[in-house]
């Protein structure tokens, strides 16, 4: 269960074409993220395969069933808000209930259904409370709870944890991760946080102005992107992009290194430039380094302990073996 | 921040609002003044104020001679069976207006709300001559019908300002969770509507019970509320103030005390999404 295909799925509002004609499969029990700048039509596509949104083209199929027409309710599918979206009139208990109260249970099996969602997520003690008393975490589990409860096909998220500070967005990442691992369900996650995307999918969609860029793993995206797009938008701090004749040097419009495959001297290297801004996150220090002739200042990742100040001059070497060619179409020359 | 007001400021203040209220006030209070006296000291010239015998007479004598009853219990009949006819009309336009709206929603709202702008003696006749023919004349549904139109686009556009702050996510997120669209009004809407609702129907109340032109123009005896009851006081027996006060204190008092008790529940629903 929770195996869902895309087959030549556009979306117009009026004459604006947000989703062209675009297929993908998902296959049981993916975790699958789908990431891209803010607009690119990420939400929008989650929103169709919810239901939330009618396709003005191509067929939606769930487990093999055409749902293209199938009303949001019938899906079997459930989905987390950004908003959290919870009821404020009812309590913890009831907005967990609720999907089981429309589908008819017997109050006996809502109470066992509730009760075991609510052990899973930690918020058995604020079971008789509102939404409007819970802080930004909990309000997120209770919507997971509703979730869970549903025993859907596939789970949808829709930014999930945008409004949650930086912290307990880490631990909220892990429990859903965790979730996964445990119900073993299909999940698909929206976010334009490619750490989120890096870390928790197993297979990542990246799309751009409602095209798919490219569909692989994480680490498949890290190392072999198939365009300039993908290469700048997947990686944290984002892919050096070097154009003109340095790029010419290898048979490519633009040769791409990420900063992490630099090697950092102050008396030798390849490209000679100076040290502008550094942020120092202890671990790593990551220098934009500017005058290296090569276009743009660079982001280089350097040691945490590494000596280097606003001003002073740095040579730069790029590891071979990691760079990335592109043509000029922006796709990589294998 | 709040800015610093003077004393003197504060009394001068306090003072004109007390002003305005009772010059608000004064005719009410004149008229219950004007229940408790005889006819002839009702009429006196210069008028006396709180000095003069006190006596229930008037409303002994109008609950006697009239069918107050009667007019009470059509007034609460078709106030607020107009009101829930309008509601279950309402509820569903607001709901698609605020939540599925087309192109022409905006217009179809100045539409409706221009509808209140029509001087109600414009269609008298046309809705006059349907009543004959369908034989609504003088009865309870046909009022209820006439002033559930009337107030409609008031009802409409409270309803869709209400339901305007409800965002759509929970409704997504209910239709998400299993719930059909009568689920999703039900348990979710208007739950989460009730302080407009309760504004809406107080309101609508107030004005299908105050309603003259057509709960006087269409009633003759059997359907007639309050307002046909004073009407009555004011053209044979026209010099009988003193009567005419205690009928008029009579029909007012349910409404002005319920007024007086719901006045924060008024206040905060016509003032509800001013101030985020």
């Amino acid at each position: 269960m929770g195996q869902i295909s895309l087959d030549k799925v556009t979306k117009r509002f009026g004459d604006v074409s947000v989703i062209p004609p675009l297929d993908l499969r998902i296959e049981e029990g993916e975790f699958v993220v789908f990431v891209g700048p803010s607009g690119c039509g990420k939400s929008t596509l989650l929103r169709l395969i919810a239901g939330l949104e009618d396709v003005s083209g191509g067929k939606i199929s769930i487990d093999g069933k055409d749902a293209t027409g199938v009303p949001p309710a019938k899906r079997g599918l459930a989905m987390v808000f950004q908003s959290y979206a919870l009821y404020p009139h009812m309590s913890v208990r009831k907005n967990i209930a609720f999907p089981l109260r429309m589908a008819g249970l017997s109050q006996t099996e809502q109470d066992k259904k509730v009760n075991a969602a609510a052990a899973v997520l930690n918020l058995s003690n604020y079971m008789d409370r509102k939404p409007g008393q819970l802080s930004g975490g909990q309000r997120q589990r209770v919507a997971i709870g509703r979730a869970i409860v549903r025993e859907p096909a596939a789970f949808l998220f829709d930014e999930p944890l945008s409004n949650l500070d930086a912290a307990l967005r880490v631990n909220m990442r892990l429990e859903i991760s965790e979730l996964h691992k445990t119900l073993k369900t299909t999940m698909i996650y929206v976010t334009h946080d490619q750490v989120e995307a890096m870390t928790m999918a197993d297979k990542i969609v990246v799309l751009n102005a409602g095209n798919i860029e490219q569909v692989g793993s994480p680490l498949e995206l890290y190392k072999a992107p198939r365009n300039t797009f993908v290469a700048g938008f997947i990686g944290s701090p984002k892919m050096n992009l070097i154009t003109g004749p340095e790029a010419a040097k290898h048979n490519a419009t633009t040769i791409g290194i990420r900063p992490e495959h630099i090697g950092v001297s102050p008396t030798e290297g390849l490209w000679r430039g100076t040290v502008g801004v550094s942020e120092h996150l202890g671990s790593d220090t990551f220098l934009r380094v500017s005058g290296t002739g090569l276009g743009d200042s660079m982001t280089v990742r350097a040691d945490g302990e590494v000596n280097l100040h606003y001003g002073d001059t740095v040579y730069l070497t790029p590891a071979m073996d990691k760079l990335h060619r592109f043509g000029a179409d922006g796709l990589r020359i294998q | 921040m709040a800015r610093a007001i003077s004393r003197d400021r504060k009394i001068f203040n306090t003072v004109c609002a007390w002003f305005v209220a009772l010059l608000i006030f004064f005719p009410i209070l004149w008229m219950i003044l004007t229940s408790f006296k005889s006819e002839q000291t009702a009429i006196l010239s210069p008028p006396v104020w709180f000095w003069f015998d006190w006596t229930t007479e008037n409303y002994t004598e109008v609950l006697n001679t009239s069918s107050y009853f009667l007019h009470f219990t059509n007034s609460i009949i078709i106030a607020v069976g107009s009101t829930l006819l309008g509601l279950l009309i309402a509820v569903p336009a607001a709901w698609s207006m605020a939540f599925v709206p087309g192109a022409k929603t905006k217009d179809l709202l100045m539409w409706m709300l221009s509808t209140k702008m029509m001087p109600g003696v414009a269609v008298l006749v046309p809705i006059y001559l349907i009543f004959i023919q369908l034989g609504l004349l003088d009865t309870r549904i046909g009022l209820v019908i006439v002033l559930m139109l009337i107030n409609l686009p008031i009802i409409v556009w409270m309803l869709y300002t209400y339901f305007k702050e409800i965002p759509g996510e929970i409704l997504e997120a209910a239709r998400m969770d299993g719930a059909t669209l009568r689920s999703e009004i039900i348990y979710v809407l208007l739950p989460m509507a009730v302080p407009g609702i309760a504004s809406t129907v107080l309101l609508n109340i107030i004005l299908a019970w105050n309603e003259a032109f057509w709960t006087i123009t269409l009633t003759a005896r059997d359907a007639a509320p309050l307002t046909k009851f004073i009407s009555q006081y004011s053209s044979p027996q026209g010099l009988f103030f003193a009567k005419l006060s205690a009928a008029s204190v009579m029909a007012v008092a349910p409404i002005l005390v319920m007024g007086w008790f719901s006045q924060k529940q008024l206040v905060r629903g016509l003032t509800f999404g001013a101030v985020k």
